[in-house]
């Protein structure tokens, strides 16, 4: 492999311009970054927080928003002992500023020139770096045959719901299915389990077909998943996986 | 950039251990997994370990050889670029000086490569002296294969992904070839007490 040039990421002083809730425990973060340079559906950003006496606490977290618009959105989930992300959730508010440094991350990562049918599979916040993968094909018009397995807790928790809705309703060629692993609204029509082989080898493409997986999720979904597709004889350089686990954030 | 700048409200959460982190880290409890990929898994009975590249004799031990090999117990602290900290870990497995015992080599650098395609890079002189192992026990167990059983590469004083996990051998080459994540943005050398993160830190 060539070297490249090294070019170092520096911190920026982010705007936060709006902060949505998504669910009870998320919320995005809208931000205008000066100079940020453009980066792809799947990568992620350092944060990092000065508290007044100088001490400093840095966290990971996934870009929400396509490469394609206009502001940088992340989203946050917020864990009750985390040291970081009540502050993200609870406290920053529009007009504050953040700082940040990035894009990072360039294999869990795609663009629609990549090619191959997708298969993104999410556990709760796991969405976050698929969903931008989701919009960005959705802002250049791809019809990439791509399908969405999303395991939530329960119907309130799945982030993203109805603009996950309105994008299959409108593109063919997008599916999203849910499984629910803890409560179901009356008349739940979807799965209700855990992701487990059979369904997998349900909603997956066929190996014949060369989809592209990015599994993201807490590290079990992951382990599991990672090993099923594999097992179902998907080639494991077309399994991309991230993980999210509850260590602090 | 930073430079009188504060984040309005945030206090932090400070521990007294937090002398012994190196900078941007916080400390962690439990033991998290990163990986590119699936968990590779590879039956012992056709596992192996070599040394190649630039050697005047290249070296490989089955399984059962690599055991036998005398091993360390090894207590170190722990440090992934993704921001967490692990103190006091306790692995056991071969030093690389072991492995490398009677190697006869003019190479500078090694390529630590493993099961799933993954590769990290090193200068020789980081994984001799006493520096770096092939683990094959954590916390008095197997090592388990999500955090890279059956043996991962131990190099406690460099960001933990240098600490390649299902390691299957080294290759000593003469010039620096960029591994894995070194590739995509991640700093060549990631030492963590001079925050080298990524490309330019």
């Amino acid at each position: 492999m060539v070297a490249v040039q090294p070019r170092r990421l520096l911190w920026r002083l982010a705007e936060v311009v709006d902060v949505v809730p998504e669910t009870s425990r998320t919320k995005s973060l809208v931000l205008e970054v000066p100079g940020w340079e453009r980066h792809k559906a799947g990568q992620h950003v350092d944060l990092r927080l000065t508290a007044e006496d100088g001490y400093q606490a840095q966290r990971s977290y996934s870009i929400a928003s396509a490469p394609e618009d206009e502001r940088l959105v992340l989203t946050v989930d917020r864990l009750d002992d985390g040291e970081v992300s009540p502050y993200l959730t609870d406290v920053l508010m529009a007009g504050d500023k953040l700082e940040l440094r990035g894009p990072i991350g360039g294999y869990f990562a795609w663009e629609a020139k990549d090619g191959c049918p997708l298969l993104l599979v999410a556990g709760g916040s796991g969405v976050v770096p698929l969903m931008a993968m989701i919009r960005h094909r959705a802002a250049v018009g791809s019809d990439m045959p791509t399908r969405l397995l999303y395991s939530s807790r329960s119907f309130e928790e799945i982030i993203y719901r109805e603009e996950l809705e309105t994008l299959a309703a409108r593109d063919g060629s997008l599916e999203v299915i849910h499984t629910l692993t803890r409560s179901r609204p009356k008349g739940w029509g979807g799965y209700d389990r855990r992701i487990d082989a059979g369904m997998l080898e349900e909603v997956s493409w066929s190996p014949d077909e060369s989809p592209l997986a990015f599994v993201c999720g807490p590290t079990p979904l992951v382990e599991s998943v990672g090993t099923t597709l594999v097992s179902l004889g998907h080639d494991p350089a077309h399994v991309k996986t991230e993980r999210f686990g509850a260590t602090g954030g | 950039m930073g430079e009188g700048f504060f984040s309005r409200g945030f206090r932090g959460r400070r521990r007294s251990q937090d002398t012994t982190l190196s900078p941007g880290q916080y400390l962690v409890d439990g033991f998290p997994v990163l990986s590119a990929g699936p968990t590779p898994r590879t039956p012992l009975e056709e596992w192996d370990f070599s040394v190649v590249g630039e050697v005047d004799e290249p070296k490989k031990w089955t399984w059962e050889e690599f055991r036998r090999l005398p091993s360390e117990e090894i207590t170190k602290d722990i440090h992934c670029v993704t921001k967490w900290s692990k103190l006091g870990t306790k692995w056991e497995g071969v030093s690389v000086d072991t492995l490398l015992e009677g190697v006869e080599t003019a190479a500078e650098y090694v390529t630590a490569f493993c099961d799933g395609d993954y590769t990290t890079n090193l200068p020789l002189e980081e994984v001799t002296g006493g520096k770096a192992w092939v683990a094959y026990a954590y916390e008095g167990e197997p090592l388990e294969p999500e955090h890279g059983g059956p043996a991962r590469l131990l190099v406690p004083h460099l960001y933990f992904w240098k600490s390649a996990k299902w390691i299957r051998g080294l290759q000593l080459t003469s010039y620096d070839i960029p591994g894995f994540w070194e590739s995509l943005g991640y700093h060549n050398s990631g030492d963590p007490w001079r925050e080298q993160r990524y490309w330019g830190d």
